[in-house]
């Protein structure tokens, strides 16, 4: 939990993801062509990637990946970036926390 | 029976467009269920009458005269007589193509009235259905429901727009009719997770419909398009936002749209795996079905994605405008479920001049 709580605040944008996961692959390709770069990690590709994903689950991303972090904060999963995102909000939000 | 004969050459090159006029030709045999059998013998009866009747003074003559010159005379009248049968035998035939080439036609025309009434009735669908999913048997119960009441609101809004109705009442309409399609996408959800490829298919839309078809529905920002020029009276503020709607929305169609190619790939790669290697491939048809998982994600973020485009459409517009916009986009369905129908029942007529 704290290993989240680190990486998400030495990361402006942060998705947790997994290899495997194409919904998570979706939400990289928005912030792709919203022309910025978050940090992705992938949780399988790691040794305590289950227990993250434990983690997230308790935090309340509902346990789906990805779980998007923009400014330390957790955003949610695909569903709230794309409402975040029609609402016009995703963009400026993204730029306020952009490397 | 020289009637008959003389007659079927005409028919021939009339091919098939004229049935009735054939059947009215053919008054003298009984047509009504005719195996051929009955109809050859009734033919045969009247051959042999005619062949005493027909003046041959030849034939009757060659009766009383050398036996080798009766002989061939008696082949040739065989001859005769059974290249007639055969020619009648295949007009029998012939006829009994016609009659259930009609039939067919009236169970397709009844199809089509039915499928008009706006019962999502569909040829192809009547062939899918010979699973007995009961989620997707209840689903396409309700969308019938759907339907019916969809063209009623319709009708209810053109009404309320054309009427002194005051924004606070349109808004209940409104409201109400976004209402209505929360409840499709909520039933899609749960029909996705019963059976997701019935859903990724639309195969409980109409085939106009399904030309337009973007992961188990429509294309929101495409709706967008095509619907907000027939908008009134936008502010320029208005416009804008519905610009910057149109951009978000086809941004995360392109998302959405990237994600499911991915996930296409990886589906295939695990039903390949070991393709050309011995033993079974049981292993290879259980990965591939954790991987549907992630299609009903797909599809259930489809719908939200369509959800998210009305609500925020609705915040965009006056109370009005939305009424419009909502009457604007029933109206659209509808004429594509009309479009449909007119297209089955168009083709047809194509294909029975070319048999």
């Amino acid at each position: 939990m704290e290993k989240i709580v680190k990486l998400a605040s030495e990361n402006g944008i942060l998705i947790f993801s997994k290899s495997t996961c194409c919904l998570c692959y979706a939400v990289q390709i928005l912030f792709k062509e919203l022309r910025v770069q978050p940090r992705i990690i992938e949780i399988d590709t790691l040794p305590d990637g289950v227990e993250i994903e434990k983690a997230l689950k308790r935090l309340g991303s509902g346990g789906s990946l990805p779980a998007v972090f923009i400014g330390g904060k957790l955003v949610g999963s695909t569903k709230e970036v794309m409402s975040l995102h029609l609402s016009g909000n995703l963009v400026q939000l993204l730029r306020q926390h952009a490397v | 029976m020289n009637s008959t004969t003389t007659h079927f050459v005409p028919s021939r090159r009339m091919g098939l467009y004229e049935p009735l006029h054939q059947m009215s030709m053919w008054g003298d045999f009984r047509l009504d269920s005719p195996p051929p059998p009955p109809l050859v013998l009734e033919v045969d009866a009247n051959l042999d009458n005619q062949s005493e009747d027909t003046s041959r003074p030849t034939f009757g003559a060659s009766q009383e005269a050398s036996k080798p010159d009766d002989k061939v005379l008696r082949r040739l009248a065989q001859n005769r007589e059974a290249a007639r049968k055969s020619r009648l035998r295949k007009k029998a035939y012939v006829q009994q193509l016609e009659n259930s080439k009609l039939r067919l036609i009236q169970l397709e025309q009844e199809l089509d009235r039915a499928r008009q009434q706006g019962m999502c009735v569909d040829a192809s669908q009547l062939a899918y259905t010979g699973n007995t999913n009961p989620g997707i048997t209840a689903f396409e119960a309700e969308y019938g429901h759907w339907v019916e009441e969809q063209n009623r609101q319709v009708s209810d809004l053109k009404n309320a727009l054309h009427s002194e109705m005051g924004d606070m009442e349109l808004q209940i309409f409104v409201e109400g009719g976004m209402r209505h399609y929360f409840e499709l996408f909520a039933m899609k959800v749960t029909a996705a997770r019963a059976d997701v490829f019935y859903i990724m298919s639309g195969m409980w839309k109409t085939s106009a419909e399904r030309f337009f078809l973007w992961i188990g529905g429509f294309r929101p920002s495409e709706l967008l398009k095509v619907l907000s020029p027939h908008l009134d009276a936008l502010t320029e503020q208005q416009r804008l936002d519905i610009v910057n709607l149109t951009q978000s929305c086809q941004q995360a169609e392109d998302a959405l749209s990237q994600g499911m190619e991915k996930l296409q790939f990886i589906l295939a790669q695990a039903i390949a795996d070991g393709l050309l290697r011995e033993g079974n491939y049981l292993p290879q048809i259980g990965a591939a079905m954790n991987k549907l998982e992630d299609l009903v994600r797909f599809v259930v973020q489809a719908d939200h994605l369509r959800q998210e485009t009305l609500q925020q459409i609705s915040r965009i517009l006056t109370i009005r405008q939305a009424a419009s916009g909502l009457l604007a986009l029933g109206e659209y369905l509808q004429r594509l479920r009309v479009l449909s129908s007119c297209w089955s029942s168009h083709p047809r007529d194509v294909c029975v001049s070319k048999i």
